[in-house]
């Protein structure tokens, strides 16, 4: 039988939720632009330190300071090393810190707030004041707060960031997971009876899902941010590590006469944000249905 | 409404209760022994021995913690291990320097923000409009501690115009009565020096203003851009209110509900994003205090810096929370 135009028209119509929403997705220049920079800097990450002109902690004193020039782009910083080198190796500490806290709390924050949103009562009750609590701190407090009891080290922020986010992920399935569990085809799955742990993993997960992923997206551009304010602070990564924040405080001593210390690993900071940002806005516009007109 | 406070302040008690517990427990989840942790490796048996004793480490932690939450109730924090003073006493100075900068930084934030929001929505799809979101998008994105460096580095050092750090001119000292520097120097009438105060304000202010500046636009803007659109702002305009009317008084006045709620949280963000200014810009206030208290593993005060301002955070929340039946009669408490 031929197909009509009709029936094409059909069947683009009920091109799966992922397929609509990417299509919501390209719509929003921004959205694409944060994209853009989200994909330049995770390809600056992977195979951005096999073309830089100096290894990252390569010295030379004879070079010190020296302004960006043809031979050194983003010039050099107190021990001679060349600052892009070591922007670029940055990206990849960042990134990954990003990507590992979230994934992290995530997880975490998924397996608890599916418990606490499918079982209810005291384990609701109690997984609930949990994140109450949590949330009564500011962020950057409570990472603070994690770090001064497991010190200073790159490991440590990243794990005290995958803390400080598990509630907000927490509270987000939790939610979903409650609206979920009335529906009729979760019902109508306990009706022919299929296990809670069944019903959880293959039905109710899936379905949280498109908010984790927005949510996720503007959480890696909060983690970033957090592991360099750690980073600058003294409490993430140790030097001589070329993490973006460390770079910061360590240019701070060199404001007067070497300020591109600092304007550069900043701008790194900056435009990494801005994309996941940027990228995180764009999703929740297409992955939201309340959001959509 | 009354039972409504009534109800919220119930529900305060156990996420004070764990704030004090997850506080309590810093020092106590430190890998090892803490106060060998503290005093380090070279420290002797006997200081080690004294120092455990000092801070109650022998006894068992429910007891501890008993005594900790004892010792709070009374207003006592513990002394500080470096200056041996009461923690207590210490923290009100710099606390007044932190709400200084801050209430400085919210202003900058709420006036700039909520203006810039709302003519951006009066003027959708405008130069003015484009211009504003994009550098609100910038700010939401912009690292606090960079901006500072930024700043320190154009208006101080390149220009000359602000002073780089600290919150008064060291060789003329303010005299000091509030703690609040700003409030001081208008009671004494000492102009000058009241120009000297806001000029140190300026940077660290407008760093730690940007983001909520930014997030205050944002929320305006798209809050505006929704009450604009109803019937009875076109019912105003169809009587001939002026246009400046409708926005600043009948759309604004619905429009500010959601917009109040970011401010809330945003007073409370203010307090986290003050550490990082204030270490930049050499301030006086808690947040310097909880990060010089790292550097020398001086415990107590970081547990009570840390418990303070998250206790300050929570009491923002919930007045914000409060203030939302003051403006929006709509809103029932049940």
């Amino acid at each position: 039988m031929a197909e009509t135009a009709a029936d094409k028209q059909e069947m683009q119509k009920v091109a799966g939720p992922w397929k609509e929403a990417w299509r919501g997705f390209r719509k929003s220049k921004v959205a694409v632009v944060g994209m853009g920079i989200v994909i330049f800097f995770i390809l600056l990450a992977i195979f951005g330190p096999l073309f830089t002109p100096q290894g990252i902690n390569e010295q030379n004193l004879s070079q010190r300071l020296l302004p960006p020039s043809s031979d050194h782009w983003m010039g050099t910083d107190d021990f001679g090393r060349d600052i892009l080198s070591r922007v670029v190796y940055g990206a990849r500490i960042s990134l990954w810190v990003g990507f590992l806290a979230v994934i992290g709390s995530v997880v975490v924050g998924s397996i608890l707030g599916i418990l606490a949103g499918y079982y209810g009562r005291w384990v609701d009750t109690i997984i609930s004041r949990l994140f109450d609590i949590m949330l009564a701190f500011p962020s950057i407090l409570l990472a603070i707060a994690v770090v001064s009891v497991l010190g200073p080290s790159l490991r440590n922020a990243l794990i005290a960031i995958a803390i400080i986010n598990v509630p907000n992920f927490g509270r987000l399935i939790r939610s979903k997971v409650l609206s979920i569990k009335e529906d009729e085809y979760i019902m109508s799955a306990k009706a022919i009876g299929m296990k809670d742990n069944r019903i959880l993993v293959s039905h109710i997960l899936p379905n949280s899902m498109a908010p984790v992923i927005v949510q996720g997206t503007l959480a890696i551009a909060t983690a970033i941010i957090e592991a360099a304010a750690l980073g600058f602070l003294g409490l993430g990564a140790q030097a001589p590590s070329p993490e973006w924040g460390k770079m910061l405080a360590d240019s701070r001593s060199y404001l007067t006469n070497a300020p591109w210390t600092m304007i550069f690993p900043g701008v790194a900071i900056m435009l990494t944000v801005l994309g996941f940002n940027l990228m995180g806005d764009g999703l929740r516009d297409a992955l939201d249905p309340r959001m959509k007109s | 409404m009354l039972h409504y406070i009534g109800q919220r302040l119930l529900q305060l008690i156990p996420v004070l209760l764990g704030m004090t517990f997850i506080v309590f427990m810093i020092i106590r989840a430190i890998p090892g022994d803490p106060a060998q942790v503290i005093l380090g490796q070279q420290a002797s048996e006997e200081a080690i021995k004294a120092l455990r004793t000092s801070l109650g480490l022998d006894n068992p932690w429910y007891i501890q913690y008993f005594d900790y939450l004892k010792g709070l109730v009374t207003g006592d924090m513990g002394d500080s291990l470096r200056t041996r003073s009461p923690v207590s006493e210490e923290i009100w100075p710099y606390l007044a320097a932190t709400f200084e900068l801050s209430l400085f930084a919210i202003i900058i934030a709420v006036v700039i923000g909520i203006n810039a929001g709302i003519i951006s929505a009066w003027f959708q799809n405008s130069w003015f409009d484009y211009t504003a979101m994009v550098l609100a998008l910038i700010g939401v994105s912009m690292p606090i501690f960079w901006l500072g460096l930024m700043n320190q580095w154009i208006f101080s050092i390149e220009l000359g115009i602000l002073p780089t750090t600290g919150r008064e001119n060291v060789r003329d000292p303010i005299n000091n009565i509030t703690n609040f520097y700003v409030l001081d120097t208008i009671i004494q009438g000492d102009f000058n020096q009241l120009a000297t105060v806001l000029k140190h304000l300026v940077l660290p202010g407008t760093a730690l203003a940007t983001i909520p500046m930014a997030i205050i636009a944002r929320m305006t803007r798209s809050s505006m851009l929704e009450v604009m659109r109803s019937d009875y702002v076109r019912t105003a305009r169809a009587k001939g209110v002026k246009m400046f009317w409708v926005v600043y008084k009948h759309a604004l006045k619905n429009a500010i509900i959601p917009v109040l709620t970011i401010i809330g949280l945003q007073m409370g963000l203010l307090l986290g994003g003050a550490i990082l200014t204030e270490t930049i810009f050499g301030w006086p206030g808690i947040g310097r205090y909880i990060y010089e208290a790292i550097g020398f593993r001086d415990y107590p005060v970081i547990q009570s810096g840390i418990l303070v301002v998250a206790f300050i955070f929570v009491m923002i929340n919930l007045f914000v929370d409060l203030l939302y039946g003051l403006v929006d009669p709509r809103i029932k408490y049940d």
